[in-house]
């Protein structure tokens, strides 16, 4: 299959089923309990402070944990698996003291190693063609938050910058072989919109096309993004993207989440995505919800034709995934409802005028 | 429609354009950042749905002057939630611009006066940025000025974006441009007709795309005569929004309704915009003929003059609650805490009173109800109705000397009196001070007794001042002890007056278990939060409400007692089990570092202004009751409004605070080698021999059962190395309230607790920043062990760091008397000025004291409860009786004992 087949097999699987993405990277890797060397590897083994941590890095260290989540992952019903480059931009990797170098092949690596994992399975289970998600997740600088207490209008980044970052990234995802773009985990929409940006400017470079997923995050009860959104402003300021999908992860367990995909799921003329975390953590940051729990949850979503695709975040794992996709198998995915064209804008409220 | 402020038309802030408004103009040319923001502030108060900026000013950099401002706004939720129009005659500072919204804008303006690619180019880039774009009705020849020329130009723009570029034909706006009429010169008369035209049959032949205009432009020849120009703007928007115009930049609070505007200015206007025949006559001197006709725009110009008296109403708004009768301004000032006119208020209120004591009972109370049933409706929140608290008191305060010139001045009845102390051993008062403000709020006489109170004066005083009940408080768990202890003794002296219980450590758990069954003659009741505690009161002494609401409350503690006495349900661990499962670390691999020097430093002062970029303000305003996380909460749904005020006082404080010098800083860090024992000890040594041990610290074990392999049970000894592997550990004293207590005492004084609340709290937050500071000063210079640390103050509050600071009296160590080894081995009373009380809360109150772990292995975590073998063995260890260990460890422990 080319990547144009594969793309053209993901719509059409959407428009059947829901979909089900990975769960959480991070829990599994900490499961592993690996020690500073296996971060390093032969690499890296001079490299300049500690590295232990860097999840990302793992794509070119210990390959061999990647490819083996991806396969636990698609084994337990994932449809996509998400690479493992969520903090692979240079100003993210800045704290690891990373050079570009290094960031470009960790995506460019880390989208290899998913999408052979991914293409063996479509092998083995033609009927059930596997995807992958390039990862591009947020950065540690955000271009709407000051940087500085004293001085509101201090940003320890620019919108140039981060927009590079970004945009070296999309490229080693893109030329690694990734089928669609996950913007995920946004925290701040600007930071968000300079990624799509480089997204469509990357594409009038030449690159293929591919389909966008943009995943935010709802920080807390108030119900709006870190940088003050709320969901539907949070749709205004992004829909020129036209995303394949919009969805929020992170953050929230699927009880508190429900209210704000359920709003995207009103005003979104696409598919609606969401990955919530296992729950709340508890005192000591685990996270408890047992995956028949998760489970339960999201089998409500799907009942009600709330979205199109449903994942885990923050301290789920295989089993959370194979419960969800259990649960949902068999409902029909939300249909996008047609929206009458109305000049809609935001600010952090939505605006629009009927 | 009678209107122009009709649902669907969307007035653009103009007031932030530096080419419409002077005063902005002014405040951006000097940098006068912050009233340029007022500015924006006040549209969008005003009504303003999307704002306009403009920077396009030749002594400007226009590019950094945008971004300036945009990335200001964007901390500005208030006026944030509203989208922006980017205007600017020049792309770089659209770009700009642009770079600094997350949120999607309006680019004001692109068009093909440079040809059509450069517009492609403008247009495919406005897409990308995700924004919708004003397309200006101009092109390579000019700026459109008849209706065709509009209707033509905008047409040719349509078919590029939509067909070309792909552009959404819903986020096109089309400005055909407003030209002035009136100006004399007969081609222009028609202007503003051919704007209307333009407008109505673009709506009928372009899709989905909206019309836009600066209004102001039509009425510019009439410039100096304001009520004129804004009867032509409301008459041209009467017709334009009727042909289809959608939004327009355009102050729309000064606009007259149409229907307001005098009959005759209206029709002269009328006639010019809509460029009637004409059909006024005038006697023309010069002529001295019979009658001529003249022109509409003479006829408007001769006119003028006669209108341009009239004044605008801006400014009678905001004062208007001064018209009312006495009463009404004084409830007005109370439930706003307006202390501005309250004398002139009070006194005009005395003179119209019987007695001044009816100034009290009647038109005060009256506001104070208003407070309270806004406060338990949740409409207003603490630091609202503290300073509430403060108008009230200022006004009684100025009743006091008249009250007492009355020979027979019968005394204010109040609704009830209540003693409140925060008990012996103990320093925080901030919850009791705000419990206190909200029940005077509410006509209950507070007798505060203060802090550190022993248990014979709180019933000396009870006894003294006749009160109905007593309030006790306390935030360090021995103070929970010392509570018991009081009741006990209200029991033994037989008293029978309910006894209220409150404070961060107390819980109704421990109020049913340890107090209330210590004084059976009366009830003891738990009081969550100050917005309970009126609730609470008023059912106690309600002589219908009382006895059901005790019987309640018993029933209810009984419950909470059978299910204490069945303890933790969950499986246990025994000692020797636990320590066989401790947290294991591989000093090897990783091994310990060592710090920079030994012995003890000390920061004394340590500068405050460095603090205040540390503090942490979610927690302070938790101290307030208002939920949820900074700076989110200054724009909540619910306690926005209250927090931002509050946060506005508390940063016009804190600058006082560091200005005038209200607090001094103290602190003290100290290393020492260190290595852990069997038993769950540290020992710190004199020195690198590690012969001598100068200290010991103790430390608690988890008990609840660990099953998986990757869980342990975890004791603070096991993050420092056994013997035969050096090892250190630090410690740390810190002080920001030196100071803090006599403010404070200065404003209560004053009658003004909402300040000496406020200062209290700082001081608080000051020392959790100060611990904070020099914990990344420790990792990164003093002890070294993270020197390449960098991390924001957003990665500090949410501990991102490496090693950890656990505080004696905290979940990892529940043990408060391990202060006085630290305390004894930093010499924090002579190095930082710091002391502890018997109950080990420190002096002054906004203290923080911790010990250092290094280790990047080593975290956060609670003991938990505890079983009957490790409290024997901890007793051995601190040279304790088993008793004595008990009654330190109470809260923690997981039985009953004996």
């Amino acid at each position: 299959m080319t990547r144009q087949d594969r793309i053209d097999t993901l719509k059409a699987a959407a428009k059947e089923r829901i979909l089900i993405l990975d769960g959480s990277w991070g829990v599994m890797i900490q499961r592993r309990g690996l020690d500073e060397q296996d971060f390093r590897g032969e690499r890296f083994k001079d490299h300049v402070g500690q590295m232990k941590g860097n999840n990302d890095i793992l794509c070119l260290t210990r390959p061999d944990i990647i490819t083996d989540l991806h396969n636990q992952y698609y084994a337990a019903g994932a449809d996509i698996s998400e690479t493992n480059t969520f903090s692979a931009t240079t100003i993210a990797m800045d704290d690891y003291h990373l050079d570009a170098q290094a960031c470009w092949d960790i995506n460019y690596e880390g989208a290899k190693l998913a999408r052979a994992a991914a293409d063996a399975w479509t092998a083995k289970e033609p009927e059930k063609p596997r995807f992958v998600a390039g990862s591009i997740g947020p950065l540690n600088k955000m271009l709407s938050m000051s940087s500085d207490v004293n001085d509101p209008g201090a940003r320890s980044v620019t919108f140039d910058q981060v927009y590079a970052a970004y945009k070296q990234q999309i490229r080693a995802l893109n030329e690694g072989g990734v089928d669609l773009y996950l913007v995920e985990t946004i925290t701040d929409t600007l930071n968000c919109k300079a990624a799509l940006k480089a997204i469509m400017d990357v594409e009038d470079e030449g690159l293929d096309k591919l389909p966008i997923w943009i995943s935010g995050t709802i920080t807390d009860r108030s119900g709006r993004t870190l940088s003050g959104q709320t969901a539907e402003a949070f749709w205004n300021s992004v829909k020129h993207a036209k995303p394949f999908a919009i969805g929020f992860n992170c953050a929230l367990g699927a009880d508190l989440m429900r209210p704000h995909i359920a709003e995207l799921a009103r005003v979104a003329d696409t598919l609606v995505a969401a990955y919530p975390n296992a729950g709340l953590p508890n005192a000591m940051g685990q996270y408890d919800e047992q995956p028949h729990e998760t489970a339960h949850e999201l089998h409500e979503w799907a009942k009600d034709g709330l979205v199109n695709i449903l994942g885990g975040c923050c301290g789920t794992t295989p089993d959370h995934i194979k419960h969800v996709a259990d649960e949902v198998r068999g409902f029909a995915p939300r249909v996008p409802p047609e929206r009458p064209k109305a000049l809609r804008l935001s600010g952090l409220e939505p605006f629009e005028l009927n | 429609m009678t209107t122009i402020m009709t649902p669907t038309f969307i007035n653009i802030g103009e007031r932030t354009n530096v080419t419409g408004s002077a005063k902005f103009r002014k405040l951006i040319v000097e940098g006068n950042y912050t009233a340029a923001l007022d500015v924006a502030r006040q549209q969008v108060e005003a009504g303003a749905q999307i704002i306009d900026i403009n920077m396009d000013e030749g002594l400007l950099d226009a590019v950094k002057a945008i971004t300036t401002f945009l990335n200001l706004l964007a901390a500005e939720p208030d006026i944030a939630r509203v989208p922006v129009m980017i205007d600017s005659s020049k792309w770089e500072v659209i770009e700009a611009g642009l770079k600094c919204v997350q949120g999607k804008a309006i680019v004001n303006s692109i068009s093909m006066k440079e040809g059509e690619d450069i517009f492609r180019h403008h247009a495919r880039e406005c897409l990308k940025y995700g924004a919708a774009v004003v397309v200006m009705a101009f092109d390579e020849v000019g700026q459109a000025d008849t209706a065709a020329r509009k209707i033509d130009i905008c047409t040719r723009a349509y078919n590029i974006l939509v067909n070309e570029v792909g552009f959404p034909p819903e986020d096109i706006i089309f400005d055909p441009n407003i030209f002035a009429v009136a100006t004399g010169i007969e081609e222009h008369d028609n202007y503003a007709v051919d704007f209307i035209e333009a407008t109505r049959t673009i709506k009928q032949t372009l899709p989905y795309a909206r019309i836009s205009g600066g209004v102001s432009n039509v009425s510019f020849s009439f410039r100096g005569n304001e009520p004129v120009r804004r009867a032509i703007h409301s008459v041209f928007l009467y017709h334009a929004i009727r042909a289809g115009m959608d939004m327009g930049i355009v102050n729309a609070g000064d606009l007259p309704v149409y229907d307001d505007i005098d009959a005759e200015l209206r029709e002269a206007v009328e006639d010019v915009i809509l460029n009637r025949p004409q059909r006024h006559t005038a006697l023309k001197q010069r002529s001295g003929s019979a009658t001529e006709y003249v022109s509409n725009t003479e006829w408007l110009v001769d006119l003028a003059p006669k209108y341009k008296g009239e004044k605008g109403q801006v400014e009678a708004k905001t004062l208007a609650w001064r018209e009312g009768p006495v009463a009404e301004r004084l409830k007005h000032a109370l439930v706003h805490g307006i202390t501005e006119f309250i004398e002139a208020d009070t006194e005009e209120a005395r003179q119209q009173a019987e007695r001044p004591l009816h100034v009290i009972e009647g038109p005060l109370m009256a506001g104070m109800n208003v407070v309270g049933d806004l406060f338990g409706a949740g409409k207003m929140f603490l630091p609202q109705v503290v300073k509430s608290a403060r108008v009230m008191k200022q006004s009684v305060a100025y009743l006091m000397p008249f009250m007492e010139a009355e020979k027979d001045g019968a005394e204010h009845q109040s609704a009830g009196k209540i003693l409140m102390a925060t008990v012996k051993g103990d320093v925080h008062d901030i919850g009791k001070n705000i419990v206190g403000v909200v029940l005077q709020c509410n006509n209950y006489e507070v007798v505060d007794l203060g802090v550190m109170v022993p248990a014979d004066r709180i019933l000396e005083e009870a006894r003294k001042h006749k009160v109905d009940m007593i309030g006790l408080s306390g935030l360090i768990t021995p103070s929970l002890d010392e509570m018991v202890f009081v009741a006990r003794e209200m029991q033994r002296q037989g008293f029978d007056i309910p006894l209220l219980i409150g404070g961060a450590t107390t819980s109704k758990t421990h109020t049913a278990v340890k107090i209330e069954p210590g004084y059976s003659n009366g009830q003891t009741v738990y009081v969550l939060d100050a917005s309970r505690a009126v609730g609470v009161v008023s059912q106690l002494l309600s002589d219908t409400d009382k006895a059901q609401f005790i019987a309640d409350t018993r029933a209810d503690y009984e419950k909470v007692r059978l299910a204490y006495g069945k303890g933790d349900q969950k499986p246990r661990s025994d000692l020797t089990e636990a320590r066989a499962k401790k947290f294991v670390i591989d000093f090897a691999s990783e091994a310990p570092v060592a710090p920079t020097f030994l012995g003890t430093r000390t920061f004394s002062p340590y500068d405050l202004h460095d603090l205040a970029d540390h503090i942490d303000w979610t927690p302070f305003f938790a101290t307030w009751e208002l939920a949820g996380r900074f700076p989110d909460i200054l724009e909540d749904e619910i306690v926005g409004e209250a927090a931002t005020a509050l946060y506005a006082d508390a940063q016009a404080m804190l600058k006082r605070i560091l200005d005038e010098k209200w607090f001094e800083a103290r602190g003290v860090v100290g290393f020492w080698p260190a290595n852990a024992t069997e038993d769950d000890d540290i020992e710190v040594y004199e020195d690198e021999t590690r012969s001598k041990v100068i200290a010991r610290f103790h430390t608690l074990r988890q008990q609840m059962k660990k099953t998986r392999d990757d869980q342990s049970n975890t004791a603070l000894s096991d993050f420092i190395a056994p013997k035969g592997t050096p090892d250190w550990i630090g410690g740390f004293a810190v002080t920001a309230g030196h100071g803090e207590m006599e403010i404070a005492a200065k404003f209560k004084a004053a009658g003004d607790d909402y300040n000496a609340i406020l200062a209290t709290a700082l001081a608080d937050r000051l020392a959790e920043a100060f611990a904070e500071a020099l914990h990344k000063r420790v990792r990164r210079e003093l002890w070294a062990y993270a020197a390449d640390e960098d991390l924001d103050v957003a990665g500090l509050i949410a501990e991102r760091y490496k090693g950890i600071r656990p505080a004696p009296g905290y979940p990892a160590q529940p043990d408060h008397t391990e202060k006085w080894t630290l305390f004894d081995l930093l010499d924090a009373r002579a190095q930082a000025g710091m002391e502890l009380t018997e109950s080990l809360a420190m002096t002054p109150p906004a203290s923080v004291s911790g010990l250092y772990f290094a280790h990047p292995k080593s975290h956060y975590f609670g003991v938990g409860k505890i079983e009957k073998d490790q409290v024997e063995d901890y007793a051995r260890r601190k040279g304790w009786s088993v008793d004595e260990a008990e009654r330190w460890l109470s809260p923690i422990l997981n039985y009953v004992p004996s």
